[in-house]
């Protein structure tokens, strides 16, 4: 005879727990408000603070009250971190709310088909579109990649498998790298290339900034995705006969391939976004130029920099729409990242 | 399972150590001359060193080709580190350090001018852990060897279904053999990652602790294995499961480490150190009175 057993969670909030903390909920804004209303204290940053301290004063009282005073420092703690998360959240959501609201208006089909060379930022909207600034961003990313992703994987090569004499200082540099202000990086580009060299704007000039940019990122990540993989892999690749290069090449990288794409991908959310060396380097044009080497490239940071210059409300409007799409390339390469980074890994 | 009724009884009754040597004689009984081809190996004073840690000191070891040596003694007393130096892997370790000569068929391993990865095709080695090459199939993984040393193979197929065979895995595995090689057990993946090091058809195989992951049903199918390549190959493998060493070896070595350098006490017929060890400290080993 079997005896049926319910699942229960006796750990679990019971309902009148959850009552009591709504009551706090409502008894903590209700003094929060009371205060504004009183004292001098006005303003959105003032509910905020009242509201955690009323909050924290309430539940640590009411912990203390029943239960002693470790457990009131208890409490008073787990409010604060509470609040933390909370304000780390706002800002975030505060930008993506903002730009929704202010971008939307200024997407339409169009944006994706057409360049600016025909409109003005001050034309109404529907004239005009984003497709030399997309294609620009995009093959200013992809020359970007095709000359950081070897650079960045061999350095993180370096680093683990060989990790020979110099790996202390080649590692600092990175990651002294990885802290370079990315106008240093247009600078050092308009310097050393463009003034001296190629004397014109080219998109190729942009790419050569992004690349120094996003090296330190590729290479760290990869560094960190290549010590992951065990020992014992590497051993048994050479006890096998192979050589270093042989076994690195047809056990490691594999092995750590899921990890290498999420370090390219973070490389690529690190520079589409990046503003100063293009505004030095690339010249901006409005129309679609499908020659990186050749004359001024249009890019998402660009029109959205002129844009805003311009300062007409239709400007603005496309300047919000600009960044609203450069959000989206961000956040598709975000969740892709965590796609693959999370995918499981058979072992 | 080729396992005989009286050792299956000597098993059961391990706690008696009278009864391994019992096993160990069962198998001396056993043992088929060998056909396994060339002179063998041969460690002549072995010294090793992790930086200025001394971790082994003049170690002297033949072995006979086609039989299998068992390395027993207590953690640390450097009998990894030794099978280690066979196979040149020692020199992986950063500060490691080493002295003396491994002869193969006469030649010393680490001659100036010896191109070591060839060394490693000759000797081959199975490790505690099974590795499988998380991103291949059992397929690949068990013709990887060719592909990382470049050997060039008449008939892969037939190549990779006798490793596959003589590992004691074919008939579990030979119809996935596209299957990632982590679908498999821990035991299986031993086997597998044991067939990989025959299909570059070396001549000894060093063992490190090869079943200490393992379940006892697994182990003694690589007990099983082992029997069978000693035919053709020597098969050196340490192991800290004394019943083990009883039941696959035909000599056996005790290495000791009193705090200095690890040293090889005693070595003989497995039927003898189980039975009559001339050491005190082996006979204290064996039966149980310390490590």
């Amino acid at each position: 005879m079997t005896l049926t057993a319910i699942p229960t969670k006796p750990w679990a909030k019971s309902s009148s727990d959850r009552v009591r903390d709504l009551v706090f909920a409502i008894l903590s804004m209700a003094i929060t408000y009371l205060i504004v209303a009183v004292t001098p204290m006005k303003g959105k940053l003032a509910y905020a603070i009242l509201l955690f301290f009323s909050y924290a004063a309430i539940t640590g009282g009411y912990s203390f009250v029943t239960r002693g005073a470790p457990a009131a420092k208890d409490a008073v703690v787990k409010s604060l971190v509470a609040i933390g998360a909370v304000f780390t959240i706002l800002p975030i959501a505060s930008i993506i709310f903002t730009v929704l609201k202010n971008g939307l208006p200024g997407i339409h089909l169009s944006l994706f088909t057409t360049d600016m060379s025909l409109a003005t930022p001050t034309d109404p909207i529907a004239t005009g579109g984003l497709l030399h600034a997309i294609t620009g961003t995009l093959t200013m990313v992809i020359l970007a990649l095709i000359m950081s992703v070897p650079i960045g994987i061999l350095t993180a090569l370096y680093l683990t498998e060989i990790n020979g004499k110099f790996s202390g200082p080649i590692r600092f540099l990175v990651q002294a790298m990885s802290g370079v202000p990315s106008i240093v990086a247009g600078l050092f580009i308009l310097s050393a290339v463009l003034y001296p060299i190629t004397k014109a704007y080219s998109g190729l000039m942009g790419s050569l900034a992004l690349t120094i940019l996003m090296i330190p990122t590729i290479a760290r990540t990869s560094e960190e995705v290549l010590r992951l993989i065990p020992n014992d892999l590497r051993e048994a690749g050479t006890a096998l006969g192979g050589t270093q290069w042989r076994t690195v090449a047809m056990i490691v990288l594999p092995a750590a391939r899921s990890g290498l794409m999420t370090a390219v991908i973070l490389g690529i959310a690190r520079i589409a976004g990046e503003t100063a060396p293009i505004l030095l380097l690339t010249g901006g044009g409005d129309k679609v130029n499908p020659n990186a080497f050749n004359g001024p490239m249009g890019s998402l940071p660009y029109y959205i920099w002129k844009s805003f210059n311009a300062g007409s409300p239709e400007a603005l409007t496309r300047a919000w729409a600009g960044l609203l799409v450069l959000m989206l390339l961000v956040l598709v390469l975000f969740v892709l990242a965590r796609a693959l980074s999370t995918r499981k890994v058979s072992k | 399972m080729i396992q005989t009724p009286e050792s299956e009884k000597e098993m059961s009754t391990s706690a008696q150590p009278s009864s391994l040597a019992s096993v160990a004689n069962a198998k001396s009984a056993r043992t088929q001359p060998s056909q396994a081809s060339g002179t063998g190996l041969e460690a002549r004073g072995i010294h090793a060193w992790f930086g200025k840690n001394h971790v082994l000191a003049d170690v002297n070891l033949e072995f006979a080709a086609g039989s299998v040596t068992a390395l027993i003694g207590p953690s640390g007393c450097g009998k990894s580190t030794f099978i280690r130096t066979i196979n040149r892997m020692h020199e992986f370790i950063p500060g490691a350090a080493m002295a003396g000569e491994v002869l193969l068929d006469g030649k010393d391993v680490y001659a100036s001018g010896v191109d070591v990865t060839k060394i490693r095709l000759q000797i081959g080695m199975v490790f505690q852990k099974p590795n499988p090459f998380p991103s291949m199939t059992i397929g690949e993984n068990v013709l990887s060897g060719l592909k990382l040393a470049q050997l060039k193979v008449e008939n892969k197929d037939e190549l990779l279904e006798s490793c596959l065979v003589r590992a004691g895995l074919w008939n579990e595995v030979k119809d996935r053999l596209d299957a990632h090689g982590g679908s498999l057990s821990g035991g299986q993946q031993q086997r597998l990652c044991i067939a990989r090091a025959l299909a570059v058809s070396p001549q000894v195989l060093l063992m490190d602790e090869p079943c200490s992951a393992l379940d006892p049903g697994s182990t003694l199918r690589i007990e099983e294995t082992i029997r069978e390549l000693s035919d053709t190959m020597t098969i050196v493998i340490v192991t800290h499961n004394m019943q083990q060493a009883a039941r696959v070896s035909d000599y056996t070595a005790f290495f000791l480490s009193d705090g200095g350098p690890g040293e090889m006490i005693e070595v003989a017929r497995t039927s003898e150190i189980f039975s009559q060890p001339k050491d005190q400290r082996t006979e204290n080993y064996v039966t149980g009175r310390f490590g």
